[in-house]
């Protein structure tokens, strides 16, 4: 395994366009099974994994990707979009959590880009993500141009605050209640951010990394089959 | 009036005495009303309640017989489903998100497959005959879901015969589906890579028999609503929603179709084929529930027109391959039945076992920790019944979903239903829900 290129990663984006995404590190795991803390009988605790997402992609960026982001970046200025990702044919914009609103809303009015339909966000929990542990991401839909795009925001768990982008896309006001329900982010500015999918009173946010699945053993004719998190997994 | 009757509770709140009725004894709560009662009363509709579709909670405030505020509570049927998925391997998804919306589960199915696929690169590399017969089940199965909209919101409101004739022509589609699946809902049948099996000897036959009769009864629900005083009373003017307020709301599917705008995935965005397909987009321009209703009786024209290609070209395939030929993502999925009934076919298990020492490594590898996807991440919507239904995956480049979250029309539509009942009467309530046609499973997930 080199270091720039994982194997776990195609050698090319799927883009089409031969630019190579230079992978950004997101984790590192050991060994294999899932086994921590004993002796290694399975002969491959030396293992190494990186998992790496792709990374910024430099310009240009191919199809429609180009005029788009251009024109955003001339509305909301330098900074704003701190990282462009073209992966598979899908552009992914990096936002700084402080000029989201701003940025939803130059997608939605201004006439080139009219993002008019919010298909709702969702989190993902990078845990090993120092400072921007949560990610929160966007899915927009113009109907217009008859595009999509994706934004991705992140904040550290230690502050876990993103804008809410309800005053934006009204349409995100069950979805961002959604997501603080499984994630804990916390969506400034939400009209009433409380839980919508687990009980009013469930302590904890079930869809984070390090909330475990749970379940029981099962027992079938004396033998006993642990719950799936507990199984052994492949890392 | 006492204040340890057990039906009715009373407790002083600061706005004012608060009832808690459970049943049976209303003297005591009429009495301690006093002379000047508060007309307002809260009311929970659901989460049991037989028109609610499922269990869904509806909070409303009501003036007399007036709505003024009405609100959703939801969560009831929340099973972890995105969770557990992230605990088991890439074609194991399929069998739990097709759990989700239970009305549709075809096309939970084929979200996450066409997910999987782009995460894979593999979206040209799947055989032509998977796609024509995703598009097949996902056709029959809009006509099914549709039918089951239409049944339940006609028995809503007293229309009994159309709900049982509705439940009728589903049954004959249902029939179909296990004819091809082996199962009547929760198929897990589209997968990773393509389809689970080939149609089976006589599938074409039986498909062809359904179109028959389907072009005989589906005129039938025209002939018993569209132009019934009784239907059009209640449905017409009821839970209006315009093309702004779809908008803003992210409100998809047949309610935005009833404003008179041909919001379609099928066309704008094809998957599967779509755009070889001959088919037109229903509209109406009342944004009201009676054109929702009439949307969705013209869409299973439409998708029987569809069923009707797919069979066409379906005649002309036999023997094509249904799963992608790539076999590290085509195995997990390749599965015969055997003479027990299901299971791999006796062919394979006598090549495992007592041909081929690399064969059994490779399956028991594939069965055991499946294939692994390249990481990143992948949004794949398609247009279910109900509107936009998407699907964002995230890998890690590992055997499981790192990630995975469905964006569910029902979820997002049911945003919709305080707009659509507030200021009108309780009983518009049941038929503006209904017209929104929201599965919980799918909600809750």
């Amino acid at each position: 395994m080199s270091d720039t290129q994982p194997e776990n990663l195609p050698a090319t984006s799927a883009a089409g366009d031969a630019q190579t995404p230079a992978a950004e590190v997101v984790d590192q795991r050991e060994g294999m099974f899932g086994v921590r803390g004993t002796g290694d009988t399975s002969g491959f605790g030396g293992l190494r994994r990186q998992v790496a997402l792709p990374g910024s992609t430099p310009k240009p960026y191919g199809s429609w990707f180009d005029g788009a982001t251009d024109r955003l970046e001339g509305l909301v200025g330098d900074g704003a979009i701190e990282k462009v990702v073209v992966d598979r044919n899908e552009l992914t914009l990096h936002i700084k959590r402080e000029d989201l609103v701003e940025v939803c809303r130059h997608l939605r009015d201004d006439e080139a880009l009219r993002f008019e339909f919010c298909s709702g966000v969702s989190g993902v929990h990078y845990p090993n993500e120092t400072d921007r542990e949560l990610h929160a991401v966007y899915h927009l839909l113009s109907i217009t141009h008859n595009r999509r795009i994706r934004l991705e925001v992140s904040c550290p768990d230690a502050d876990p605050h993103i804008p809410s982008v309800v005053s934006v896309y009204p349409a995100n006001d069950w979805h961002e209640r959604e997501t603080w329900d499984f994630f804990g982010i916390i969506f400034d500015g939400h009209p009433a951010l409380t839980r919508i999918q687990m009980p009013d009173d469930w302590p904890g946010h079930p869809q984070r990394k390090d909330y475990p699945l749970g379940g029981i053993d099962v027992e079938y004719k004396g033998a006993v089959i642990p719950p799936p998190d507990t199984r052994r997994s492949y890392n | 009036m006492t204040t340890t009757d057990p039906y009715a509770t009373t407790r002083d709140t600061t706005e004012g005495k608060v009832f808690t009725v459970t049943g049976q004894d209303w003297d005591s709560v009429v009495a301690g009303l006093g002379d000047e009662p508060e007309e307002r009363v809260v009311v929970n509709m659901g989460p049991q309640h037989p028109s609610t579709h499922g269990v869904l909670r509806l909070i409303l405030e009501l003036e007399g017989e007036t709505v003024t505020e009405a609100r959703c509570g939801i969560g009831y049927l929340h099973t972890g489903i995105e969770k557990n998925m992230e605990f088991r391997s890439w074609v194991q998804g399929v069998t739990f998100c097709t759990r989700m919306d239970y009305l549709s589960p075809f096309y939970n199915e084929a979200a996450y497959s066409l997910a999987v696929e782009r995460l894979l690169g593999i979206e040209d590399q799947i055989p032509e005959k998977a796609n024509v017969m995703r598009v097949l089940l996902m056709e029959l199965n809009r006509i099914s879901s549709h039918l089951v909209a239409i049944a339940t919101g006609g028995m809503e409101i007293g229309a009994l015969t159309v709900m049982t004739i509705g439940f009728r022509e589903r049954e004959m589609t249902l029939d179909l589906f296990e004819l091809i699946t082996g199962l009547r809902m929760n198929h897990a049948f589209i997968r990773p890579g393509g389809v689970a099996q080939d149609l089976p000897p006589g599938a074409l036959d039986k498909i062809r028999e359904y179109i028959t009769w389907m072009n005989k009864h589906l005129p039938e629900y025209a002939e018993l609503c569209n132009a019934n005083p009784i239907f059009k009373a209640r449905l017409q003017n009821v839970g209006y929603l315009d093309l702004a307020g779809c908008m803003a709301l992210g409100i998809s599917g047949p309610p935005v179709r009833s404003t008179g705008y041909a919001l379609d995935l099928r066309k704008s965005q094809p998957y599967c084929g779509y755009e070889t397909y001959d088919f037109d987009v229903p509209t109406w321009d009342s944004s009201d529930s009676y054109g929702r209703f009439r949307v969705r009786l013209q869409e299973m024209h439409e998708s029987l027109k569809i069923v009707e290609q797919c069979a066409d070209r379906l005649a002309k395939m036999e023997g094509e391959p249904v799963m992608v030929a790539d076999k590290k993502i085509g195995w997990p999925s390749q599965l015969a039945v055997g003479t027990d009934g299901m299971g791999n076919s006796l062919d394979h298990i006598k090549h495992i076992m007592g041909e081929s020492m690399e064969a059994l490594i490779h399956h028991f590898k594939l069965v055991t920790e499946g294939f692994r996807v390249p990481a990143g991440q992948a949004y794949v919507a398609l247009e279910s019944p109900r509107g936009e239904l998407g699907c964002h995956l995230v890998s890690d480049g590992g055997t499981k979903p790192y990630r995975a979250h469905f964006r569910d029309p029902s979820f997002a539509n049911l945003q919709a239903m305080p707009i659509m009942c507030e200021g009108a009467q309780v009983a518009d309530v049941i038929v503006a829900v209904a017209s929104l046609d929201p599965v919980m499973g799918g909600v809750d997930r």
